[in-house]
């Protein structure tokens, strides 16, 4: 009879089994960062019903070609990320490697892009903290609007922070040959928590960017 | 994991039909639709969203119990939502 083992990284050859608990353990994660946004979702959705003129209006000071161009740039790293597990999976190393590498790119050109933004928006004294000046009507309800913004759009930085530093460390293991054929169950975890974050920017861009655009 | 490999060319289709579904979203946000400005932009999300589900996630071929894992995710967002907005929507004095 077959012993007992717990399943573990470093094992070269995972029962079927053992690998989709891991990857159910992923899942529950990730059920749990659906809630953890999900509360911000609900608190935009709540404020936008009370206030849909401030709200249009507010979004409008938000520079929307830099959100389109990220978004982009995160949907092409959803796709080498998908590229990187396949290659992953057909056992080519460099490939897998060179996949991570771009994706880490993307995730740094949006980062960067990111910060130009933010950096745009607090000389606009838009932030909303003690030099808030907004040149709109009803400022202090503009004010929720920006809160909701920066607090999204920086939780979701985080996490794009998180998942970049994970490639990184990957990147370091499939260098080493630690990463096979037989056992890239790291780089599929990593990767679902990428499109994870690339589901919440898809939902993100044009509720904050995309209103009042008319 | 499952032993599924999903071909290159699905994933270039999934992506190339993922930027359109953008192009799409940033268009149709400069037509005035009124409420249906709402609508369009949020069934665009879902539908990239089940993109990115079913094709880079790989839910599409994963076992029925990963795929409850992934619906309990969804259903619990959808009571989140759902339960608070019958309180907000139903005030009648206001916040």
């Amino acid at each position: 009879m077959a012993e007992a083992r717990a399943p573990t990284l470093d094992r070269p050859e995972l029962p079927e089994l053992d690998q989709e608990s891991i990857s159910l353990g992923m899942w529950i994660f990730l059920a749990s960062e659906v809630m953890f946004f999900g509360a911000l979702f609900a608190a935009y959705i709540i404020y936008r019903n009370a206030y849909p003129q401030v709200f249009a209006e507010a979004s409008r000071h938000l520079n929307v070609w830099i959100g389109g161009v990220n978004t982009g740039l995160l949907l092409t790293s959803s796709l080498t990320v998908a590229l990187a597990v396949n290659a992953a999976q057909l056992g080519k190393r460099k490939l897998l490697i060179a996949f991570l590498l771009l994706t880490i790119v993307l995730g740094l050109i949006f980062l960067g892009l990111k910060g130009l933004e933010y950096s745009q928006e607090f000389e606009e004294n838009l932030f909303p903290g003690r030099n808030f000046i907004y040149p709109g009507p009803e400022p202090e309800k503009a004010r929720l609007f920006f809160s909701l913004y920066f607090t999204m759009t920086g939780l979701h930085a985080l996490h794009m922070l998180a998942g970049l530093l994970t490639f990184s460390i990957i990147v370091l293991l499939a260098w080493r040959k630690k990463i096979t054929q037989e056992n890239y169950i790291s780089v599929e975890l990593a990767g679902l928590f990428w499109h994870f974050v690339d589901i919440v920017w898809i939902f993100l861009f044009p509720l904050l960017y995309l209103i009042g655009r008319t | 994991m499952s032993s599924h490999i999903t071909p290159r060319r699905t994933y270039i289709f999934v992506y190339l039909a993922l930027l359109i579904l953008l192009g799409g979203t940033i268009g149709v946000a400069y037509v005035d639709l009124g409420i249906w400005n709402t609508v369009a932009a949020i069934t665009i999300a879902v539908v990239k969203a089940l993109l990115v589900v079913l094709f880079f996630m790989h839910v599409k071929y994963s076992s029925n119990l990963t795929r409850v894992y992934v619906l309990a995710g969804f259903l619990w967002l959808a009571l989140l939502i759902g339960l608070t907005l019958t309180d907000y929507l139903t005030r009648t004095s206001g916040f």
